[in-house]
């Protein structure tokens, strides 16, 4: 059997797996036999991944007698799908590891149980299909499956309304993709070997509006600003596990939609298209990070970092494509290994956040971060996890989220050789966007760690939290590791994904791995260089000598006492920052114009003992100035077509009759 | 590397002086930072009661990730052995993951102070990192290069000469430094009680030996920032990577000019201008982020502007 009858069998299983699920509902033990197929499977999956990967030999196929009776179904493992065939089993296992504790707690099982392994199954052979047909039947499988699992908590009004908006996203994200491959399916057929042969001879307009529906399909999917709107709704809405499936996950498989199409199956696009990219990338980003940082809900919080992740990958994307337009090869590879080890590493630190905060979540019963507060003392295990996750999130070295920041900034600042002007002078412009994003991002992870884990606890909740069990603990670790090693070993990530380099953009890095020490220099050593492993020895070196001659030569006493504070009284909780006094500066400075914040502060008047109030009034400019709009005008059509609810028989026919000769009329006109 | 920490308090010391000294004071010695160093390591810690294991371990990562970026920016030699573990974004990126811890240790207590210092510190750290990396972007178009003792070295080349948009760069990134390391007109260094304070709140509840290792944290960042402006625009007499033990001591006693004056200009710069309110910092730095990018600018429209 080879790899790709592998990866399918398995995705069968998984399919297989909720069968079963929904027939042994109730029964005792399912939970558990799911989960643990389920993490077994999707582990498989993720190592037939590697072993390709690795391998980096020819595409394999594979046809199946299902589907559209002329077509039947095609199925290809290429590198690029053996890349994200391994986030996929990487993410999955590790949940699914977790969901054995954290599913649990469930109130609901049967809910959430047969749709796990459907849903990885459905995003497996969506980077497996091979023709448009299966491609979007899958998508649209996936999309529904993972709808299903946002109602699972469906009794709450909150998951019915982020499920609502949620189907509408993905039927509108859909219907763009399917006029996309209605338009690349004109040079031959609907497989994608046909699309990707007629490249050559497709006019340039038309490459530019299937990457403009690509990024409406795509786009939508994975949460660019202002697609993004259904995503920090529908995430949180579900069990933490799945949120972080549906965030880590399943945007990245949105991703390889967009990469497929853009750099596989088109010719490369005009330099412009690229300048596109990059700034719904750059916008993505710093949109993403400055909603986040005016949360106060966790979930919802990270939800939107996702956003903000999307928009760092676009950013690499766009870069990646402006090379390839301008047949700068290496470069290009750079851009592209930057956006793909930014996938892989925001499935890794995005899996480890949401399972944290869904911990927190067990832990305490709320999302409201004003209502924590502490828990560092309560959970120790998940609070040491949840902030290497944080510092890996906030690029900050020696984790991985550096690395592919890193790159993606170097490739930035390859673009003075682009030959237009347009794009030497965007790129900078981007640059500057991707490091406030960059440094929004880790003043958001102050906030969130700060407020959730450290301080004082808020709420009794907080006070008498408990440690979460081992599954979830040990789910945890493993990402924590993964965004460890990842950090200080980028080199072999590196090597690994040359090969889709260098078929997407037939550039190739030089090898990383031969380098002493694990260094990486992509651009060449007298360049730039990084080197990971050395940064964490020296610190780690530096801190513990440090903290050894302190304690051997000098002082170590310690003695408790009540917290200075320039010597204030402080019993009360609530004279902590909280969630949105931490944001106040940002949101002063940045907020004021982008969401247009305004502080109101209601005194009592003298006499009255009533506390005073601080009301803070954010507008959401994406709600506001263009979902609101559409909301308005399908509004004011469906009120005016209501008058046709109630006409008698006669003039019902009488407009059929109308319509059906004017549509004649047209008919014969238009030949 | 253990010369840079070893020279860091006296580089406050000097400051401190030279600002007494202009406000017509006698001031403290200039060794007078060591010793309350020794006085803070040989004292116990007083620890709030709900201080967190996290609370203790940041000290020690903070001096430990600034002193890895000090020793990562060339003094007075350009070839230094472990340049090519990072490169200027790496350094910029360490010094952010102390911020960041830093930033952490404040919020730990607690305390209304801690979280003010520290939100404030990520507002303006929010602001200068953007700036910052512009810097980088112009001074790597300059030297084809992003490797600090690479730039130094290109940027030391006659050719390179005087340009506009390095000019511009040296005022975004003296803006970047003083507002990085918590200088007047950004916030006050000298003061734990004023309401616009940053980063003296961050820290209020440390004491004893991790106070110690904060202080002289602080201390090797202004060091590695007065450095790196002294080998970025101020690059002679940067001893060469064939350079014999000659042009070493040369490199040194420059090098120790250099810083002397950068502290001495810091110094003066300090006391001829008032501290602003926080919420005008950010068109301090914006400046700085615009500074940055019409140098970056320049330089795509003529290579030798």
């Amino acid at each position: 059997m080879n790899l790709i009858q592998l990866a399918f069998s398995l995705s069968v299983l998984l399919l297989a797996l909720a069968v079963v699920a929904v027939l042994m509902r109730g029964r005792g033990g399912v939970s558990g036999a799911v989960y643990s197929l389920s993490a077994i499977a999707s582990g498989l999956l993720g190592i037939a991944g590697v072993a390709f990967l690795l391998r980096a030999g020819a595409p394999q196929l594979m046809t199946l007698p299902i589907g559209l009776p002329w077509l039947g179904m095609h199925l290809r493992l290429d590198v690029l799908s053996a890349f994200f065939l391994i986030v996929i089993g990487l993410g999955g296992a590790l949940n699914a590891i977790y969901g054995l504790g954290y599913g649990r707690h469930e109130e609901d099982r049967a809910r959430v149980l047969p749709f796990y392994p459907s849903f990885l199954a459905a995003m497996t052979l969506v980077v497996l299909a091979d023709d448009a047909f299966s491609f979007l039947l899958s998508w649209e499988l996936m999309s529904l499956l993972s709808w299903a699992l946002v109602l699972s908590h469906h009794r709450k009004d909150e998951a019915r309304q982020a499920g609502v908006v949620y189907l509408i996203m993905a039927a509108f994200g859909t219907m763009s993709l399917l006029l996309a491959f209605g338009l690349l399916a004109r040079e031959g057929g609907y497989g994608f070997e046909a699309m990707r042969a007629g490249a050559g001879v497709r006019d340039t307009a038309v490459t530019v509006v299937v990457i403009l529906l690509m990024l409406l399909g795509a786009g939508s999917k994975a949460g660019i600003v202002p697609l993004h709107v259904w995503l920090p709704l529908a995430h949180p809405a579900a069990p933490s596990h799945v949120s972080a499936l549906m965030s880590g996950i399943m945007t990245k498989v949105a991703i390889y939609g967009f990469v497929r199409v853009t750099f596989d199956l088109l010719a490369p696009a005009p330099w412009w298209m690229a300048m596109v990219v990059m700034a719904i990338g750059a916008v993505t980003a710093v949109m993403g990070v400055l909603y986040a940082m005016m949360q106060h809900d966790l979930k919802r919080l990270l939800a939107y970092h996702t956003v903000e992740n999307i928009g760092i990958i676009f950013i690499g994307l766009g870069l990646a494509m402006g090379f390839r337009s301008n047949g700068m090869e290496t470069a290009g590879a750079l851009a592209m290994t930057a956006a793909l080890f930014h996938v892989l590493n925001h499935s890794l630190f995005k899996s480890l956040l949401f399972m944290g905060a869904g911990s927190v979540l067990t832990a305490t019963g709320t999302r409201d971060m004003d209502r924590m507060g502490g828990l560092i003392h309560r959970l120790p295990v998940t609070s040491l996890l949840f902030l290497i996750g944080a510092v890996a999130i906030s690029a900050l070295p020696p984790f991985n989220g550096f690395v592919s920041e890193w790159l993606t900034f170097q490739a930035i600042l390859l673009s003075p050789e682009l030959p237009q002007w347009g794009l030497k002078i965007l790129t900078p412009g981007v640059g500057g966007m991707l490091a406030l994003a960059a440094a929004l991002a880790a003043a958001c992870f102050v906030k969130v760690y700060g407020v959730v884990f450290l301080g004082r606890p808020r709420a009794p909740e907080a006070a008498s939290a408990v440690e979460v069990d081992r599954w979830s603990q040990g789910a945890m670790a493993a990402l924590a590791l993964f965004c460890l090693a990842l950090g200080i070993m980028p080199g072999l990530v590196i090597d690994a994904l040359q090969p889709i380099a260098l078929a997407l953009t037939s550039g190739l890095l030089p090898a990383q791995a031969s380098d002493p020490w694990m260094t990486i220099a992509p651009i060449g050593a007298g360049r730039a260089s990084y080197n990971g492993l050395l940064v964490l020895l020296f610190i780690a070196a530096s801190a513990m000598m440090a903290a050894w001659l302190i304690h051997r030569l000098a002082a170590r006493g310690v003695r408790r006492a009540p917290a200075w504070d320039c010597g204030f009284e402080m019993d009360d909780p609530t004279t902590q920052y909280s969630a949105a006094s931490f944001a106040q500066p940002i949101r002063r400075t940045l907020g004021s114009i982008v969401f247009r914040a305004r502080e109101t502060v209601h005194m009592p008047p003298p006499g009255d003992n009533r506390p005073a109030h601080l009301e803070v009034t954010l507008l959401d400019p994406v709600w506001d100035s263009f979902y609101g709009r559409i909301h308005g005008a399908v509004a004011w059509l469906a009120d005016r077509a209501n008058v046709l609810q109630f006409l008698t028989i006669r003039r019902y026919l009488s407009i059929v009759f109308a319509l059906l000769v004017f549509l004649l009329l047209v008919l014969t006109l238009w030949n | 590397m253990a010369l840079v920490v070893a020279l860091a308090p006296g580089l406050v010391g000097l400051v401190r002086k030279v600002k007494a000294r202009l406000l017509r004071k006698r001031g403290a010695p200039v060794l007078q930072p060591y010793a309350t160093l020794l006085r803070l390591m040989r004292k116990e810690v007083v620890l709030a009661e709900n201080a967190s294991w996290l609370f203790r371990v940041v000290p020690y990562l903070v001096f430990a990730s600034t002193w890895v970026a000090a020793a990562l920016v060339p003094t007075f030699a350009t070839d230094l052995q472990f340049s090519w573990s990072a490169d200027l974004i790496a350094i910029v990126a360490l010094l952010g993951f102390g911020r960041f811890f830093l930033a952490l240790a404040g919020m730990d207590v607690g305390t209304s102070f801690g979280g003010i210092g520290s939100s404030r510190e990520m507002l303006i750290a929010t602001l200068a990192e953007p700036a910052m990396l512009l810097i980088v972007f112009a001074l790597s178009l300059v030297a084809g290069s992003t490797q600090l003792s690479d730039v130094a070295h290109a940027l030391a080349q006659p050719v390179v000469g005087l340009r506009v948009s390095l000019g511009m760069a040296l005022v975004a990134l003296v803006i970047v430094a003083l507002a990085e390391n918590a200088r007047i007109p950004v916030d006050n260094p000298a003061t734990h009680l004023e309401l616009t304070m940053v980063h003296e709140a961050m820290v209020l509840e440390y004491s004893g030996r991790h106070l110690a290792m904060i202080e002289l944290a602080s201390a090797l960042k202004l060091m590695l920032y007065l450095s790196l402006i002294a080998s970025v625009f101020l690059p002679w007499g940067l001893a060469g990577p064939d350079g014999g033990l000659v042009a070493v001591v040369a490199g040194i006693g420059l090098w120790l000019v250099k810083i002397a004056a950068g502290g001495a200009l810091l110094a003066a710069f300090e006391v001829s201008i008032a501290k602003m309110r926080v919420f005008r910092v950010p068109n301090l730095l914006g400046i700085a982020l615009m500074l940055a990018l019409l140098g970056t600018i320049l330089l795509f429209v003529s290579r030798s502007l």
